[in-house]
């Protein structure tokens, strides 16, 4: 038996070995073949030691037939012909003398063992070398589009992980015992298996494992804030910096698909209960993936004509391919998902009207209006809310203007106001649309920043600038009606508030003025009333959006749940995600045990219906 | 897709009147409610208010003015014809309650709105006093359909060629100044004329709804675009409106904001005929 934590280690990180005595690289790459070969006696005779250059394949070839649990006499190198044998150190898994190489590991050179005894699958190196090993292998980066190149087109920036650099850093996982990275994440992915399967090569089946907890790697892996879920949580990062998990997702969710080797899964038998599922974001699509793999039928309804929610209208091309949420939706559809477009609910069905033909109602609508700040010129030409400027640009496609009919007057000067992602979407998308100078206010400073590091990064990178504590004021405007320039003030930070974060405060007397042509107010949205309008027995919290259980996520309104923005306010596509669990869960458990006691269906049927 | 089982040409073709059928929304449309219609994959999202339904037909009517590419692209389409995407019913449907007599103001395509709103009033008992206007004899629509619906109608020309020469104004003056039962004023058109409405009524003190038409985008309350200043704050015309308490509009800043695309408008059209 292999001691688990060595097992993984072995994991497939291409490693070069030497001779310790004539330091003969050992590794032969054939074109076909990759072996390591040493020479070595028995009885005697000579025979074959085959090691796979990842050190975890162990072979004897010989003529000379040799029994489990002998000994050899002696390893050799090829070259030197010199003894490996270690005098000192027995095996560690059955006490016989041992052969000792040397890999090279991130510029250290580290004994590695091979036990002499025939059967003995110990070979490896010891419990604190392999940690040392996998310390020093750094956090690989993903190769991306050059910054000069990727302002003038919109395609993703990261072209992800290459099979090599997704083996190196799956390598660097500790595979610890009590996985921290699982209790950062919202819908609890079984990370280290996940990556030990990728360090194995496993990659399609590292992509099902994912899957078994979360529909769509491809999509978290992009856009999941993992600094502050799975990776803050990794014990690398402690001492450096820590496995690059969201990578790792994308690479196999990538890979699966590329390759073809995406299944529906069979669909278990039809419950003959349905489900609506209220707007086709990320918890909309979560839930009727979730339901309909347990055997509901399920159908979305969609408000825009298209589907996605906040995946297509508001994420951008560059940063979340549209195709791959169309790949997903596409997979929901063969599933048996049903899909209706331009159904604002509320409107033209009201929630009471949906459990007359559903058995449960999920509401997914995210966090609808957008905010202002109410200030003075706020309405003037050109000043957009985000959600304005990213559905214009990204659902209407107004950058292909006028191939496509929706305008989007093209900025010289652009001020977006906020410090999320959604900020950080609207100053690269203004970048690439041929803005000449994109500037970033934000009230507090770089350290309370929402965005995600690796967007603030890439903004940085693609010439955005930051002015950081500040605030605007007011926006200034042309005698015919257009923004020409920001008011701004300088802020301080003060005391913590509530959120944690150190409250800015304006420093009298400071004021300047930022010129701009185009102003994008990005601060975050408050509830869409639509939905409540037309329930009025669907309870609101004090912020105004649906109250739910946090346990379930059931609302005040029996067999009604809601979770993501329009339960919690603005926040990410993953909590969304893991919302839309949650719901799944409860209502599963609730509609089953109406299918095993019929009766009481119609009692709380009557008592939920008008 | 949405087909188009109807479609009628008037005012020489400027104004075209389509029957939808859209049998979901013709079932919950209330007066005051718009539509928003995509025409194609490429197209933009327009909202048009609607005219008139047909429960049960499942029919939806729209009237429209040819201003620029969508509508000029959607003047092309005959009977038959599909339209990508119907959303709807967007908005707050107009308040209708009974409160007996009312003026309702109409002026060019926004008589088109007003006769959904006006039939709607009629149904709910009041005495329904209506003036339409448009720029020429041949411009007006619907005579005959809101003078069914209409106690009274008066009909005003800009030239003076039918009906009463000048604005809707001046009739709606002599309204004010001769009948004290007056309880609601309704006006629908073009925002000058809401605009000189809602300055006139403000003097006889009678209350006066205002129908808004700013740019809209998805037309749900996501973007923002139609945001409209009410009494100084800021509201949304596609959930919050589209009708408001006309005295606490800001009309000026309403019509700066639907003027920023004249431009793009123009380029989007001659792209199009190249």
């Amino acid at each position: 038996m292999l001691d688990q934590n060595v097992k993984y280690l072995k994991f497939k990180t291409y490693l070069n070995t030497y001779c310790p005595h004539c330091h003969e690289s050992f590794n032969i790459e054939k074109k076909e073949v990759k072996q390591i070969e040493f020479k070595s006696m028995y009885k005697g005779e000579e025979i074959d030691l085959i090691l796979s250059p990842y050190l975890d394949v162990f072979e004897v070839e010989t003529s000379v037939p040799i029994k489990e649990g002998d000994l050899v006499d002696d390893v050799m190198c090829p070259r030197c012909n010199k003894s490996l044998i270690h005098k000192e150190i027995p095996c560690g898994e059955c006490g016989s003398p041992v052969a000792e190489v040397i890999v090279s590991a991130v510029s250290r050179l580290i004994p590695f063992f091979i036990c002499s005894k025939h059967g003995c699958e110990w070979h490896g190196l010891s419990k604190r070398d392999e940690r040392t090993i996998k310390l020093k292998i750094p956090r690989q980066d993903m190769p991306e589009q050059d910054q000069t190149l990727r302002v003038h087109n919109w395609q993703e920036v990261p072209y992800g992980y290459t099979t090599e650099l997704a083996l190196l850093e799956a390598g660097r996982c500790l595979q610890c015992k009590n996985p921290m990275c699982v209790e950062g994440c919202p819908v609890n992915v079984d990370i280290p298996v996940f990556i030990a399967l990728v360090a194995e090569e496993k990659f399609d089946e590292a992509a099902k494992k994912i899957k078994e907890t979360n529909v769509f790697p491809a999509i978290c892996g992009r856009v999941c804030p993992q600094e502050n879920q799975c990776e803050e949580k990794c014990i690398m990062g402690h001492k450096d910096k820590p496995v690059a998990i969201g990578r790792l997702e994308r690479f196999v969710a990538d890979y699966e698909r590329k390759m073809d080797l995406v299944k529906v899964p069979s669909i278990i038998e039809n419950t003959g209960q349905k489900v609506a599922v209220v707007g086709s974001g990320p918890g909309g699509l979560t839930i009727a993936a979730d339901m309909r793999q347990l055997g509901y039928s399920v159908t979305v309804f969609e408000a825009l004509h298209e589907t996605g929610g906040v995946l297509t209208y508001g994420i951008p091309e560059f940063r979340l391919p549209k195709s791959i949420v169309q790949f997903e939706i596409d997979y929901l559809k063969e599933m048996g998902v049903r899909f209706e477009l331009n159904h604002v609910i509320g409107n033209i069905l009201t929630v009471d009207e949906l459990l007359e033909h559903f058995d449960a109602v999920y509401v997914g609508v995210g966090a609808g209006l957008p905010m202002f700040m109410g200030l003075e010129g706020e309405s003037l030409g050109y000043v957009f809310s985000a959600n304005e400027y990213l559905t214009r640009m990204n659902l209407m496609k107004a950058y292909l203007f006028p191939e496509y009919d929706t305008p989007m007057p093209k900025g010289h000067k652009v001020v977006v106001v906020g410090g999320g992602n959604v900020a950080m979407d609207c100053a690269r998308t203004a970048a690439r649309s041929g803005c000449e100078e994109v500037t970033i206010v934000y009230r507090r400073s770089r350290h309370e920043l929402p965005a995600r590091a690796e967007e603030v990064h890439h903004a940085e990178e693609e010439g955005i600038k930051f002015k950081l504590l500040n605030n605007p004021v007011r926006y200034l405007g042309t005698d015919n009606n257009k923004v020409k320039a920001v008011e701004c003030i300088q802020m301080k930070l003060g005391e913590t508030d509530a959120s944690g974060r150190r409250r800015p405060v304006p420093i009298p007397d400071s004021n300047f003025i930022i010129e701009c042509d185009m102003a994008i107010v990005a601060i975050g949205n408050g509830p869409n009333p639509i939905i409540f309008d037309s329930t009025p027995d669907m309870k609101l919290n004090k912020w105004g959006y649906i109250e739910a259980n946090k346990e379930t996520n059931e609302t005040t309104k029996a067999f009604v749940y809601a979770g993501g923005d329009i339960v919690t306010g603005s926040a990410t596509v993953i909590q969304a995600m893991g919302a839309g669990r949650i719901a799944a869960l409860d209502m599963h458990k609730k509609l089953t045990a109406l299918r095993e006691k019929p009766k009481k269906k119609t009692a709380a049927k009557k008592k939920t219906g008008k | 897709m949405f087909q188009i089982v109807r479609k009628q040409e008037m005012a020489k073709g400027t104004i075209i009147r389509f029957d939808i059928n859209a049998p979901k929304i013709a079932k919950k449309i209330k007066a005051g409610q718009f539509v928003i219609l995509r025409v194609n994959e490429t197209g933009e999202r327009i909202p048009l208010t609607v005219a008139d339904k047909d429960e049960f037909a499942g029919i939806i009517t729209i009237i429209f003015q040819v201003v620029g590419k969508t509508t000029a692209l959607m003047r092309s389409l005959n009977e038959g014809d599909l339209i990508k995407d119907v959303v709807g019913p967007l908005g707050k449907p107009a308040h209708t309650d009974k409160i007996g007599t009312v003026i309702m103001v109409g002026g060019g395509t926004g008589v088109a709105i007003l006769h959904h709103v006006v039939k709607a009033y009629k149904e709910a008992g009041n005495y329904v006093i209506s003036i339409i206007g448009a720029r020429d004899k041949e411009m007006l629509i619907l005579e005959n359909e809101m003078s069914q619906i209409s106690d009274e109608l008066v009909v005003t020309t800009d030239d003076g060629s039918y009906g009463q020469r000048g604005f809707v104004t001046d009739p709606l003056k002599k309204y004010l100044d001769e009948r004290k039962d007056i309880k609601q004023v309704y006006a629908i058109g073009p925002i000058i004329m809401m605009q000189n409405i809602v300055k006139l009524t403000k003097k006889y003190e009678i209350p006066t709804m205002v129908s808004l038409n700013p740019i809209m985008i998805d037309g749900t309350g996501m973007c923002g675009g139609c945001r409209v200043k009410i009494d100084d704050t800021t509201r949304f015309c596609c959930v919050d409106g589209p009708d408001f308490d006309g005295f606490k509009v800001d009309f000026d800043e309403l019509l700066n904001r639907n003027s920023l695309y004249i431009k793009e408008e123009k380029d989007s059209l001659l792209f199009s005929i190249k």
